[in-house]
């Protein structure tokens, strides 16, 4: 046999095999990554340039940032990014706040009727949100809430699925901590705030985050609860934008906006990109 | 502090979701620990001896029975206001603390009275500290620190309230061997120096001899022997103790006792006075073998295995319930290892004869 | 310590009062919205309780039309969207270098708006009278012919919106994958080598029934996912999606609870049992057919 050859055309065959799949993870990259360029792309060309390419430029050499002034300016961008950042950081406060404190009480005291209770909420886990969001509408109507801030943020509070992350990694904290806490003196109340929210900081802050892009792209229920253009969130905004906004399609202010709206959670994802792509693989789904 | 246990029982439902009653897991437990001692609670897993400890510390509260610290009844009183401190097998630091804020942690509960200032604390903290001898350490966090050193955080933040009574629940089985030894040395020191009465629960029965005043051995709940170290382990009260305390175990032979003769396989090992004709089971210490060319115990010899100070004679005999013998001889006694037989005789105080039934000890002048 | 205490409910209570009032209150009240005949939610009455909702719905084109919608997207997006996260996976799983870059780029839709983004497809796919749009322009240069994607028939802007949607799904699929295939061990893999497996054996007999549960999780979550589909179709058409012919079943329960065709609580409660049916259905079939498929440890 000879090994000197079949060892060179293994080594052939595994090149051949690595460059296509590299080839093929660089055509998808592309694919999701065209998008977001062809967005700044078009956003820094002038309006008067936009429309006069009848075959599309890929790059342009005189970026101008005039439909960033347009977008803040012409349309209100200004007045849905402020909305949507106070109902983020409202939203994502009180689910914290909420889940905390029943995810405690689920993990660590011990009560009649827990087992049931769980069981009930994790049922509510299987609740798709078109089931209530008809009955919430009614209810926040009824309640004079449309075109609040409490409309919006009310139903958008409790999350089962966060309460039940929560419970579980709270029910990993040795018992003996508890223990020691108890004997000497602690409070539960304390022993929350002080041993169990330390120590589990990192779920803590996976939920935020987790619960900040659930907000910062929610959709339906900011549309179904505001009509009035002063309480819009981005969502609605950017779609308000196109069908009413920069009268005869302005394209580049339009991707102006998108930029502005979408630049927000970018940071966030390049910052956070571990944690957030950890905390989605352990259960999180869009939406 | 006096501790005193009286008529403790705690029982338990049942886990299983099918399965309903209860599982007792102490049963009548009566004993009055002296002030400023130190107990070893001494047990096979499941015995019940954590959950005695639970129940001084006040994180379980009785079925039925009282406890006192001294002379007040304490029985009903929350574990934070018992002034106990607890030591667990696996530390329980609080990880996300420094040594220091773990040290700090039981202070800053107090409340009313009892408060601290801010330096008054710092400097109980550092006392606690120079105490287990781990000052250097302040600020580092649990996890950049050994086995040994957490153990010796937490045995700091359970003194550092100065409690009435301190609990170790196995504060030495996460460590290693060698660290074993130097901290149950440790903590026999801590103990002395503070005269703190300490129970210290354990499944190791050579760690609890070697540092208790007092060892209080239970088996399923119920307490089978109090007494001091050497006492239990000279005077067992069944053959349950008996097998429990000692290494290598104790050697259990079935025997009957004939005309105050004991027979073990047919032949008269030793005189027993004092004791009716009856089937008994024997139990010999492994050092209560004496080589003897002309002995009446013959066993088959294996090997001999040398460990310097002593040689352990490792043989088998019909009678005996162990697998093997392992008769413990000192060093200068030579055994022919090509011999196919080794025979002994027998030390009669290391010799303990049980009623073959109930496994009581039987009362018999071994001659 | 068993003194009953009302403390760990006083912990509860703000997660029960919220579940109670918007999930638990609401389960209830939607069964009776779809029975209750001519509902009119400016006056709060109805005059009957029967089934005539469902018919009514069932009977209606934009219903249909969004039904059909739906189903087409689900059979589309749902094998194409993690057949090729799979494929993505495994190139993934198979080179080290650069590994992370292509895994940050990847998940990089997930974290996007889908509305804002949306409007970028948008401008891609459609004509205009000043451009025909990047991908028209594609088209041409491989000698096809340009159609508006937004505006023009029916199987392109289903395209569209398919693609947009397994855009939007795929970064979940890959990084759930990823992970799963990262967690089978390597002596497996070694295993095999040493025993000459061929590279597709070793697929289809260890990868793949190694990854079945992640994989049959993702079908069953991208199933409910893709039957709920409607902000992607916003984005790409507008929110009038019934004169766009691209309503989705969701897109149609909210028409009718409000908007320009709104105000018909009651046909959109029907709508939406409807719609929880046939996930329900689809879940306990793919249930069943995984018990036979699915390798469980």
């Amino acid at each position: 046999m000879d090994f000197e050859k079949i060892e060179r055309s293994a080594r052939r065959r595994a090149a051949i095999r690595r460059t296509l799949i590299y080839v093929f993870l660089t055509f998808w990259a592309i694919l999701v990554l065209f998008p977001f360029y062809w967005m700044v792309l078009t956003s820094v060309k002038s309006y008067g340039a936009y429309n006069s390419e009848y075959i599309p430029a890929f790059f342009t050499l005189s970026p101008t940032l005039q439909n960033y002034t347009d977008a803040f300016t012409t349309v209100h961008l200004g007045r849905y990014f402020v909305n949507t950042v106070i109902f983020t950081l409202a939203t994502t406060a009180w689910m914290l706040a909420v889940t905390v404190l029943a995810a405690f009480a689920l993990a660590r005291l011990d009560f009649k009727g827990k087992a049931l209770l769980f069981t009930g909420f994790l049922a509510l886990m299987m609740i798709p949100n078109e089931l209530v969001v008809i009955t919430n509408f009614a209810t926040i109507t009824n309640w004079g809430m449309r075109n609040t801030f409490w409309g919006l943020i009310l139903p958008s509070v409790t999350s089962v699925f966060y309460i039940y992350l929560l419970k579980e990694n709270f029910e990993r904290i040795p018992d003996e901590l508890y223990k020691a806490a108890k004997v000497d003196g602690t409070s539960d109340f304390k022993y929350l705030w002080k041993v169990m929210i330390p120590i589990c900081r990192p779920t803590i802050i996976t939920i935020a985050i987790l619960k900040i892009i659930e907000c910062w792209n929610s959709y339906v229920w900011p549309r179904l609860i505001t009509d009035d253009e002063a309480y819009f969130l981005v969502s609605n905004g950017i779609q308000e934008i196109r069908e009413n906004g920069f009268g005869r399609e302005n394209i580049p202010a339009m991707m102006a906006a998108v930029v502005i709206i979408s630049v927000p959670l970018i940071i966030l994802f390049l910052i956070f990109h571990k944690k957030i792509m950890e905390g989605v693989s352990r259960g999180g789904t869009k939406g | 502090m006096k501790v005193v246990l009286q008529n403790l029982t705690k029982a338990f439902p049942k886990r299983g979701k099918k399965e309903t009653g209860e599982v007792i897991a102490v049963n009548d437990f009566t004993f009055v620990i002296p002030d400023g001692k130190l107990i070893g609670l001494l047990g096979p897993s499941g015995c019940g001896k954590s959950t005695t400890l639970n129940l001084i510390s006040g994180l379980e509260t009785p079925t039925s029975g009282r406890i006192f610290f001294g002379d007040d009844d304490v029985t009903d009183l929350p574990p934070e206001n018992r002034g106990v401190g607890l030591v667990f097998q696996n530390y329980a630091l609080y990880p996300h603390l420094t040594v220091r804020q773990n040290i700090l942690f039981p202070l800053q509960n107090l409340r009313g009275d009892a408060k601290l200032s801010k330096e008054e604390m710092e400097k109980r903290a550092l006392e606690a500290a120079q105490m287990v001898q781990i000052e250097g350490l302040m600020e580092r966090k649990p996890s950049e620190m050994s086995g040994g050193q957490q153990q010796r955080v937490a045995i700091a933040r359970a003194l550092v309230k100065m409690p009435r009574v301190l609990l170790l629940d196995e504060p030495l089985s996460n460590l290693d061997a060698r660290l074993r030894l130097q901290t149950r040395e440790e903590i026999r020191r801590i103990q002395r120096q503070t005269g703190i009465t300490t129970v210290f629960v354990t499944h190791d029965q050579e760690e609890a001899m070697s540092i208790s005043d007092m060892i209080v051995v239970m088996k399923d709940g119920v307490v089978n022997q109090i007494g001091a170290p050497q006492e239990v382990y000279d005077e067992p009260v069944n053959l349950f103790v008996a097998q429990f305390l000692g290494t290598p175990p104790i050697h259990v032979f079935d025997a009957e006792v004939k005309g105050e003769l004991l027979y073990i396989g047919g032949k008269p090992v030793l005189e027993a006075h004092g004791v009716a004709d009856q089937p008994v089971t024997a139990a010999v210490r492994p050092e209560g073998f004496r080589l003897d060319p002309h002995g009446p115990l013959t066993c088959a010899l294996e090997r001999v295995e040398v460990m310097g100070r002593d040689t352990s004679v490792v043989c088998m005999h019909p009678n005996c319930r162990n697998v093997v013998i392992r008769a413990i001889i000192p060093a200068e006694e030579k055994v022919n290892e090509s011999d196919d037989e080794v025979r002994f005789s027998l030390k009669p105080a290391k010799v303990f004869l049980f009623d073959a039934k109930s496994d009581l000890r039987i009362d018999a002048k071994l001659k | 310590m068993s003194r009953p205490n009302l403390k760990p409910w006083l912990y509860l209570l703000p997660a029960i009062l919220f579940l109670g009032v918007f999930m638990v209150y609401p389960l209830v009240d939607v069964l009776v919205y779809s029975v209750e005949e001519g509902y009119n939610s400016a006056s709060q009455t109805y005059f009957g309780t029967g089934l005539y909702n469902y018919s009514y719905v069932l009977h209606d084109p934009y219903f249909l039309q969004a039904v059909r919608n739906t189903f087409i997207l689900v059979i589309i997006t749902v094998p194409v969207s993690t057949g090729i996260a799979l494929l993505i996976s495994l190139g993934l799983n198979s080179i080290k270098k650069l590994r992370e870059l292509y895994q940050t780029i990847f998940f990089l839709p997930y974290v996007t708006n889908t509305l804002a983004v949306g409007l970028v497809f948008m401008i891609l796919f459609k004509k205009t009278a000043y451009t025909d749009g990047l991908v028209n322009l594609l088209i041409r240069l491989f000698g096809g012919q340009g159609v508006d994607f937004i505006d023009g028939p029916y199987w392109a802007k289903l395209f569209v919106l398919c693609f947009y949607t397994i855009w939007v799904v795929m970064p979940f699929k890959i990084l759930i994958l990823t992970s799963a295939l990262a967690s089978v061990k390597e002596d497996y893999y070694k295993a095999a080598r040493i025993d000459a497996t061929p590279r597709w054996r070793i697929f289809t007999r260890i990868t793949l029934p190694m990854i079945s549960p992640m994989l049959f999780y993702l079908i069953i979550t991208g199933f409910i996912g893709a039957f709920k589909a409607y902000s992607d179709a916003v984005a790409l058409f507008g929110t009038d999606l019934n004169a766009a012919g691209m309503n989705t079943i969701v897109g149609y329960v909210y028409d009718m609870l409000y908007g320009d065709s709104g105000g018909y609580p009651s046909y959109a409660a029907a709508a939406a049992l409807i719609l929880f049916a046939i996930v329900l259905t689809i879940t306990v079939v793919n249930l069943l057919v995984s018990k036979r498929h699915v390798h469980y440890d």
